[in-house]
């Protein structure tokens, strides 16, 4: 292979083959391509490669540390499960533009200097988009439409950043650059954007549920990863995202309490893991930006793994309503399994994937002595495990029976999630592997008595509670076990706690997004006004108006001019 | 230099113009045609070489008729007007290989002669503007470009009878611009005695608080604003270029309005002076404002445009919004803008302009609801289109990023509530390119294909041109040491050696 290759580009030429392919020689292309690009990154080894002078700006097009290989290396892996998931899809534009999709992240998480990192950003960015249309449905265009255009501007924000930093400091390389004024906070938000910071959030959930079964898969493990892995090389340590990682965590619970739509309770579940990650960033120190990246790692793994199952459910079902769904463990037991291994990878069981990273993050916040994040990431946890942890798998295949029958899940995808239940077990079970890849020399164990103990009193409650469930599955009368069995998740007051804030949140955001609208819609109606087709600006005005103007505009250059005249003139 | 490449100077002229009545005696279409494709190939040849000499042994004076400047008229090729050479023979031969196909479709048989000898001649006014240093011969230039573009935005009456109000509009406005380009030159005249460029710079400084000069400023501003179509008076330019034949809109997307960016350049930086223009008749007081609502309105504009041709036509007053405010900022780096952006803007909006031609040869029309589905009905021209579209916005690795990336560097530089203004004008306004490009995407990807449409290709004559254009802008956006190289070592010398 070329020397220095970004390991993206395997996957972004590799992409130009695919149309040129069909059935199962691309099939093999499909499956190939992301093995290649993992075997680029660790025959390149660590180091820099591909320096080029453009503009006089220094770029690099590879850099491979070990915080870009972990990101890197998962990304790998996610590409090969989400292709083997997708291998059932016949469509030529979803493969080829996944390939894209996911070359340019790779991509941009090898990129040494943020000029590379911008285009690689914007491709992720347009190439994305396609994976939401493809469901070729009306909602999924609009939705995809609002994507696109959050996207692209994070991405113009991005170079906004990136030349007011250049102007600033001279270098465009990509490293830390900490908030320090105008541009590092344009950099931030941009950043923010991609990584969903609370009230930059929306598009996430607008339109990750209404991409493909296999483009929702695709969609959740890039996009907002390559913003954490960003936020982690450029702004470890900075004390703003503490809070804002606080928020991420905390308010999307209340949203997917609420939420009919399971792969939207995912996405907004994704929004409360990624809090997570953003608060390891910001705290900064070896531990917690370890506990980023394994975080990162065991989260597309378990994330990826409960959106693969949903997706099932969906392909099989076509519908993806709680409300409509239940009972279904009978038709598709080993989709559950799969499920459940994500949930209770998700809540943080012990010997599980979501137990070993998060961990490093609470260590982090602890150690520092940050008691209140701390709480907050508790309380989190709570209410990770009542809606990704019970919710999701719990209305899908327990609940009332739906009378829903439907075959298994097809064989591509049930690999595709053992390939990830795999990863969510064995992260847990065997943390020392993860822990070599990471970033810092890891000095963690996460298997000691205080840990598993505090993590299990957490998660007793919802245990015995998720037991009882079972146990009223079982003996049916179905209305009372219902009933039942939601008084018991949420228990009266938590829930109406939950829905109570539900709603003042989502009132006073209406009321925020009225009044922008409003202002927006103003806007825009001016300019059609003025600007629309035969309007003001766009008329063709007779040739004698135009002259008109023209003498006006002279005769006030020349008396603008004649000021010049008052001033002593040098002779 | 041999006998005959120290002529070239005065070839560049002069073999265009002679040739144009031939090709006006010829009826048939391939003649004429082909004797246009050779000239024009030879001044883009012969342009090459001057521009390699001008780097090699710096400017060429060129004494015509042998009389010794300021008496006589002198030909002066330097960085800037070989620059400008090139470009203007480059495009032109470009869309002439493309014509073939589509103007023998648009322009009647028997107009054919006629309209390859104005052609000609509308070339040979842009290069003989380009390459004179005498200020006098550059209005008579200026006629010859615009009357022979009259005639040719007119001969798209065949298929619109639009063409014909178009053209007169832009006949009488442009002959006001001429006019006051003409009053002001002669203004100078008065003043100095002299119409030679260089000469008038070197007396410049004894007379430049003079009240004919500060008219003849406003004059030759105001006359050259019109006819670089810089907002807000552009009127004439969107209905010309929507109606002239497609070859037509392209050739002048390209080079005419640039072609007034030149003059404007030279009576800034090189007669007029930096100091002067900046310091005196604060330029950038005018300019700025007018380059910024340029850039913001005629995008707006552009999004609820019906017609392809229209709407790029919008964008390109926009983009002149750019290339005007790369002058305003009145900085090396702000200059460079400026070339870089007529250099890459050019072969960007030709090779759309190409395409859109492309469009018209198989749909028939140029309007947004007869090109549904046309993605798929022409995907390689369409996906030329989708490329030159990112230019226009200035995507990455397309030279549209190039020009706003110095752009945007000008405009830090300028500094303060200003400088940091325009950085985000300038965001919006790309967000603006966006949209309406995307209007027409949207249509050609996700429109259903109308019945009976038929799936075709335009000729492989036509394909290729574009197809040169799109490539050659990619190429640009890479390797930028021929378009940033010499904008660069321009600026420098127009900024310094004023």
């Amino acid at each position: 292979m070329i020397e220095g290759l970004n390991p993206g580009f395997i996957l972004i030429f590799g992409a130009l083959l695919v149309p040129l392919t069909s059935g199962i020689v691309r099939s093999i292309l499909l499956l190939t391509l992301p093995v290649l690009a993992l075997v680029q990154i660790y025959t390149l080894g660590l180091g820099t490669w591909g320096h080029y002078d453009f503009l006089g700006l220094s770029i690099e097009l590879t850099r491979i540390d070990p915080l870009a290989r972990i990101f890197g290396t998962v990304f790998c892996l996610a590409a090969f499960m989400g292709m083997i998931y997708a291998l059932h899809v016949k469509d030529t534009v979803q493969h080829f533009v996944a390939l894209i999709y996911i070359g340019s992240a790779i991509g941009a998480v090898f990129a040494g200097d943020m000029i590379t990192l911008f285009v690689f950003w914007e491709l992720t960015a347009i190439s994305s988009v396609f994976l939401i249309w493809a469901s070729r449905t009306e909602r999924a265009y609009k939705a995809g439409m609002r994507y696109l255009i959050i996207q692209v501007s994070s991405g113009v924000i991005l170079l906004g950043g990136i030349i007011l930093y250049y102007q600033e400091t001279g270098s465009i390389a990509f490293n830390y650059i900490g908030l320090t004024g105008l541009a590092s906070g344009l950099i931030l938000v941009a950043f923010g954007i991609k990584s969903a910071f609370p009230f930059l959030h929306n598009w996430m959930q607008d339109a990750y549920p209404e991409a493909t079964v296999t483009g929702t898969v695709i969609l959740s493990a890039f996009t907002t990863k390559l913003a954490i892995y960003t936020l982690a090389r450029a702004f470890p340590g900075t004390d703003i995202l503490i809070p804002i990682g606080g928020a991420m965590t905390v308010f999307p619970i209340f949203y997917a309490v609420l939420e009919n739509d399971l792969r939207r309770v995912l996405a907004y579940s994704l929004n409360n893991q990624l809090g997570y990650m953003v608060i390891g960033v910001g705290i900064g120190t070896e531990l917690s930006i370890n506990g980023t990246a394994a975080h990162a790692f065991a989260h597309i793994m378990y994330k990826s793994l409960l959106f693969m199952s949903m997706g099932a459910v969906l392909f099989r079902t076509g519908t993806i309503k709680a409300s409509e769904l239940g009972g279904l463990y009978k038709s598709m037991p080993v989709t559950m399994v799969f499920c459940i291994i994500g949930a209770v990878s998700i809540a943080g069981f012990p010997l599980t994937g979501g137990f070993v990273s998060k961990a490093m993050i609470q260590s982090a916040a602890a150690d520092g002595g940050m008691i209140a994040i701390w709480l907050v990431m508790l309380f989190a946890s709570a209410g990770v495990m009542d809606h990704s942890g019970i919710k999701v798998p719990f209305f899908t295949f327990f609940a009332h029976d739906s009378g829903i029958r439907v075959k298994e899940a097809p064989v591509n995808m049930l690999v595709a999630m053992g390939f990830a239940a795999f990863f969510c077990i064995g992260i847990g079970v065997f943390p020392d592997l993860l822990y070599q890849l990471l970033p810092y020399e890891p000095t963690y164990h996460p298997y000691t008595a205080g840990h598993v103990i505090t993590s299990l009193q957490l998660l007793l409650f919802a245990v015995l509670a998720f037991a009882l469930l079972m146990r009223y599955k079982v003996y049916p009368p179905e209305l009372r076990s219902t009933n039942l069995d939601f008084d018991w998740f949420y228990r009266v007051p938590l829930k109406r706690l939950a829905l109570a804030a539900g709603r003042l949140i989502a009132t006073v955001w209406a009321w925020l997004l009225g009044i922008g609208r409003g202002i927006v819609a103003g806007i825009i109606e001016k300019t059609v006004n003025t600007h629309g087709d035969g309007k003001v600006m766009a008329r063709t005005t007779a040739s004698s108006t135009a002259v008109m103007i023209i003498v006006a505009a002279l005769g006030f250059v020349v008396v603008f001019f004649y000021r010049f005249l008052q001033q002593p003139v040098p002779m | 230099m041999t006998a005959l490449s120290s002529q070239f100077p005065i070839i560049v002229a002069i073999v265009p113009l002679l040739a144009a009545p031939i090709c006006a005696l010829f009826r048939g279409t391939t003649l004429p045609w082909a004797i246009t494709t050779i000239i024009s190939g030879i001044t883009f040849y012969v342009s090459i070489q001057l521009m390699i000499a001008v780097i090699q042994g710096g400017p060429i004076s060129y004494e015509l008729g042998g009389w010794a400047p300021p008496w006589g008229i002198e030909y002066v090729v330097d960085l800037l007007s070989g620059f400008m050479l090139i470009l203007i023979s480059a495009i032109s031969t470009g869309v002439l290989l493309f014509s073939r196909e589509s103007i023998t479709r648009e322009v009647p048989d028997h107009q054919l002669g006629l309209f390859f000898a104005a052609y000609l001649l509308a070339l040979t006014g842009m290069l003989g503007i380009c390459i004179t240093g005498d200020a006098f011969n550059v209005f008579v230039f200026l006629e010859i470009m615009s009357l022979s573009s009259y005639a040719l935005i007119a001969m798209g009456a065949n298929e619109d009878r639009r063409a014909l109000t178009a053209a007169f509009q832009y006949l009488i406005i442009g002959t006001v611009g001429a006019s006051f380009y003409l009053i002001g030159v002669g203004l100078i005249y008065m003043m100095t005695g002299t119409l030679n460029i260089a000469d008038i710079a070197a007396r410049f400084p004894e007379i430049e608080g003079a009240r004919p000069i500060l008219a003849a400023a406003g004059f030759i501003v105001i006359g050259l604003a019109i006819k670089l179509a810089l907002f807000p008076f552009h009127v004439w330019l969107p209905n010309s270029y929507t109606y002239a034949p497609s070859i037509i809109t392209a050739f002048f997307a390209g080079t005419a309005t640039k072609v007034g960016v030149y003059l404007l350049i030279r009576f800034i930086f090189t007669v007029f002076g930096v100091n002067y223009s900046f310091g005196g008749l604060e330029l950038t007081d005018i300019l700025l404002p007018l380059a910024v609502l340029g850039f913001l309105s005629m995008s707006v504009v552009a999004i609820y445009q019906t017609n392809i041709k229209r709407l790029l036509a919008y964008s390109s007053v926009a983009q002149l919004g750019y290339i005007i405010l790369g002058i305003a900022l009145a900085s090396e780096s702000g200059l460079m803008a400026t070339i870089v952006h007529i250099f890459n803007h050019a072969i960007v909006k030709s090779g759309l302009f190409l395409s859109v031609g492309c469009m018209f040869y198989v749909a028939g029309s140029v309007y947004l609801k007869d090109l549904h589905g046309i993605g798929r009905r022409m995907p390689v021209t369409t996906f030329g289109f989708v490329l030159g579209g990112l230019g226009l916005i200035g995507v990455p690795l397309t030279p549209g990023f190039i020009s706003k990336w110095y752009l945007v560097v000008a405009s830090i530089e300028h500094g303060g509530v200003i400088g940091y203004g325009l950085v985000a004008l300038l965001m919006v306004s790309s967000l603006l390119a966006v949209i309406y490009i995307w209007r027409v995407v949207e249509v050609a990807y996700f429109r259903d294909i109308p019945e009976g449409a038929e799936k075709k290709e335009a000729p492989l004559s036509m394909l290729v041109p574009t197809w040169l254009f799109i490539a050659a802008s990619f190429y640009f956006g890479i390797e930028t040491t021929f378009n940033v190289g010499i904008a660069k070592a321009t600026a420098a010398f127009l900024m310094g050696g004023s």
